[in-house]
């Protein structure tokens, strides 16, 4: 049995990058990994999702109703995929959400923080407001570290190898950076 | 961080994407996509020569080695797949090692290549690597490659893990050379686009060098001379099936009186849910033996196969099986359309009285939410281009091709898709056949380049009435903003000439040829309604480099902001759709997502939106 992971988000929010990060501390501590992603067109702005497996030797597919962990950069994202996790299943996500433009040009009711939030019903979520976490670890780009840092308490991965993936996936100039946000995160997560 | 994917690739080789493949050393352990993977299986072959056309999701093999600089290979994206075919078939009959990469439906354009080059054979190793792609994620339909290599009668590789993908494609170059025959090499989306950890072996620098042996009779291909090579083709065929069998591609375990027999990733899902007590064989590699087949399935009391797309195994299977029952697709069990995956495979198994080792409980219904399909990125030239096209040619006909701006679908500017280069044609045609309303078609420059030109001169060869539109942003984006011959750059980054498409319009005899950036929405407006007024074969070549581009060239121009005191709330620039216009309190907003273009302050019709002025 493996720790399957979803993380999902809206295209260049670092989906990839950070089910890198957690496949690189995989390797570390040998354990095997498999992963599965969204690529091409659908990155461009749409709803993607990177699927983990940690511990997984067959293939990279999580079935719907199974995830252990589901990780959200966009609280609107977080209700899309919640169907994903097993009734036990944790969530963690971003407190903001970005409202589709289709709903602007359609003229459709947009969903409000209480009406998503409610949505999620009685699952086990962690809603974190990782912009502010974000900010005052000094960029507003480290938002995915920031939510990675807040779920790492519940991953099968030791610490020590998340900051040595972190260290090996990240442009050179921004580790302190991104490490501070990891940490930061990671306290927020442990205060919920 | 924001994710590195596409990062950079459009320069110079400044690095390799991942560090860690350095050469010289043997069996590590990385964490790499699928592609990466087959990059480096290719790199540990001692590969010579590297074409392809860029294509979804075949893409980063060629992304990868191009940005190596520890690849000593050559490199190159041609302008479409049969000449990536053909040039890489070039370098194998100089007896080098060559690969050439292209998604499923690019093996179509490089078809007629393909089919002969069985008969000619190969010298050097020369293994294809044809992207599938089940459940059409990022294509315009689900054909099975796979049949591609049965027809053509070369030997198929078709991978059930990245594991085996990379030792599979390492491997190819080598039975390629043994059967001097193409070698087709078959991953499906699953497999390059997905991640696990990989044993990689070090890198081995080719000592070759291109030598062409003049022998017609291997390489004209004349009636006298065909007639030959078909039949040693054909001779062939029985050794191969052996032969694949022996390699270890085709293998299987008896577990007891019922048997699963699958294959490409679909194994690897068979593998988790089945039971301990199913056989399971896997077939790796096409031609499968029928003998052997035939007597695996013999040992068991039934069977049932599971692959993706089309039934290739199942074929086969119904062909030996004597009385043994064969469950999948012919039976109904099976779908022959779409993906497979571990819950799936577990619910056909059981429906089929299969053992499972798990059971999946039928999971909750996704909410109900507004969607969030991709969407043209804000600032992107296509929106602006096809927003003036929607206010010149209201009613007219809009056919379209292969690109990021085939997402206009949802600005109405999207009428026909088929495959690429067929905007022009599907235009022509439709004049040709008296469709009496206005015909203006779009196509991107990387595709105009690949099959766009010859539909352009057969249009104005036979007289049609169109307009042709050339959506030119200087890279192929779509797939990850990949350079092409107007980029000015090569695969690797090297200076080269880019190609006019002024003059090549010119050369195929358009007399109207203009050129605008659609940023310049007047004018742009102006130019289409010319092209309106007059009969014949009108291009405008509306030219903007993609925003993508000019974000990693560091390029970065002032944002908008809407006045709120000024603005009226009437929605003009909120059904542009850009995707940095929100509505709050009923008034319009600009989000940081803006990246300057400036057309909705041309669009604002009381002058509210101007340049932010920062403080």
């Amino acid at each position: 049995m493996s720790f399957d992971v979803m993380i999902v988000g809206i295209g260049g929010q670092g989906t990839i990058l950070t089910s890198n990060i957690l496949g690189r501390a995989c390797v570390i501590e040998g354990i095997p990994v498999r992963g599965a992603e969204t690529h091409g067109m659908a990155q461009r702005g749409g709803s993607v999702e990177s699927q983990i497996r940690i511990g997984q030797e067959y293939g990279p597919l999580i079935a719907p109703g199974t995830a252990d962990l589901l990780l959200s950069f966009d609280l609107m994202e977080a209700v899309r995929a919640a169907h994903w996790l097993k009734p036990d299943g944790i969530l963690y996500s971003s407190k903001e959400y970005v409202i589709p433009t289709s709903v602007f040009m359609e003229d459709y009711p947009a969903p409000t923080e209480e009406m998503l939030t409610e949505m999620l019903g009685s699952r086990h979520a962690h809603i974190i407001d990782s912009r502010a976490i974000s900010q005052q670890a000094g960029n507003i780009l480290t938002q995915n570290i920031v939510m990675l840092g807040a779920a790492s308490p519940m991953l099968p991965l030791q610490k020590a190898s998340l900051q040595e993936a972190i260290r090996k996936t990240v442009p050179p100039k921004t580790v302190d950076l991104n490490l501070k946000a990891f940490e930061m995160g990671r306290e927020a997560g442990k205060s919920l | 961080m924001v994710e590195r994917t596409e990062q950079n690739m459009t320069h110079t080789r400044t690095g390799n994407i991942h560090r860690e493949f350095d050469p010289g050393f043997s069996m590590v352990v990385h964490y790499l996509l699928g592609n990466e993977a087959i990059a480096h299986g290719c790199l540990e072959a001692a590969v010579d020569v590297v074409c392809g056309y860029p294509g979804t999701p075949s893409s980063e093999v060629i992304d990868t080695l191009r940005m190596d600089t520890d690849c000593a290979c050559k490199v190159e994206w041609s302008v479409n797949e049969k000449v990536a075919f053909e040039e890489a078939l070039a370098a194998s009959w100089c007896g080098l090692r060559a690969l050439c990469t292209m998604k499923h439906v690019g093996l179509n354009v490089a078809a007629d290549p393909l089919m002969t080059s069985a008969y000619t054979g190969t010298k050097g190793g020369f293994v294809i690597m044809s992207a599938d792609d089940p459940f059409a994620h990022s294509s315009q339909n689900e054909q099975d490659s796979r049949c591609y290599a049965m027809f053509a009668k070369i030997p198929c590789l078709d991978p059930s893990t990245l594991q085996e993908a990379h030792d599979m494609v390492r491997d190819a170059f080598a039975l390629s050379e043994e059967f001097r025959l193409p070698v087709l090499f078959r991953p499906t989306t699953r497999i390059c686009h997905s991640k696990s950890d990989v044993n990689l072996g070090g890198i081995v620098v080719s000592d070759r060098t291109a030598l062409f042996e003049k022998d017609a009779r291997q390489y004209v291909v004349i009636p006298a001379h065909t007639r030959i090579l078909h039949q040693k083709l054909n001779q062939k065929q029985p050794a191969l099936r052996k032969r694949l069998v022996e390699l270890g591609y085709n293998r299987y375990e008896i577990k007891g009186k019922t048997a699963v027999i699958c294959g490409g990733v679909g194994a690897s899902y068979v593998r988790e849910v089945i039971g301990p007590d199913v056989s399971v064989a896997i077939i790796g590699a096409y031609p499968v033996d029928q003998e052997w087949l035939g007597a695996f399935i013999s040992r068991h009391e039934k069977v049932m196969v599971i692959e993706e797309l089309a039934p290739v195994i199942e074929e086969v299977a119904r062909q030996v099986s004597g009385t043994v029952p064969v469950f999948g697709k012919m039976t109904g069990h099976v779908p022959y359309e779409g993906e497979l995956a571990p819950d799936r495979i577990a619910s056909y198994l059981q429906a089929a009285g299969f053992e499972t080792a798990i059971s999946y409980q039928p999971a909750q219904a996704p909410a109900a939410l507004p969607v969030r399909p991709p969407i043209l990125c804000a600032g992107c030239m296509h929106r602006t281009a096809m927003y003036a096209m929607k206010k010149v040619f209201r009613d007219a006909i809009f056919p379209s091709d292969i690109g990021c701006y085939t997402l206009g679908i949802q600005l109405g500017t999207v009428d026909t898709t088929i495959c690429m280069g067929a905007s022009i044609t599907i235009a022509s045609g439709m004049s040709l056949a008296g469709e009496k309303r206005d015909i203006v078609c779009t196509i991107g420059d990387s595709t105009f380049l690949h099959t766009g030109i010859q539909g352009l001169i057969n249009a104005v060869y036979n007289g049609a009435t169109i307009t042709v539109v050339i959506l030119d942003n200087r890279i192929t984006a779509m797939t990850g903003h990949q350079p092409n011959p107007t980029t000015g750059l090569t695969a690797c980054g090297v200076a080269t000439p880019a190609v006019s498409i002024e003059a090549i319009c010119r050369a195929c005899g358009v007399s109207f040829v203009e050129t605008v950036s659609p940023n310049d929405l007047v004018t742009f407006i102006d130019v289409l309604k010319a092209a309106k007024a007059r009969p014949g074969v009108k291009v405008v070549i509306a030219r903007q480099p993609c925003v993508i581009s000019e974000k990693r060239a560091k390029i970065v121009r002032g944002r908008y902001t809407v006045h709120q005191d000024l603005c009226i709330g009437c929605k003009a620039c909120i059904k542009f759709g850009c995707p940095a216009i929100e509505l709050k309190g009923g008034l319009a907003s600009i989000t940081d997502l803006c990246s300057g273009c400036g057309v909705c302050a041309q669009i604002c019709p009381v002058g509210a939106i101007g340049r932010e002025v920062r403080e």
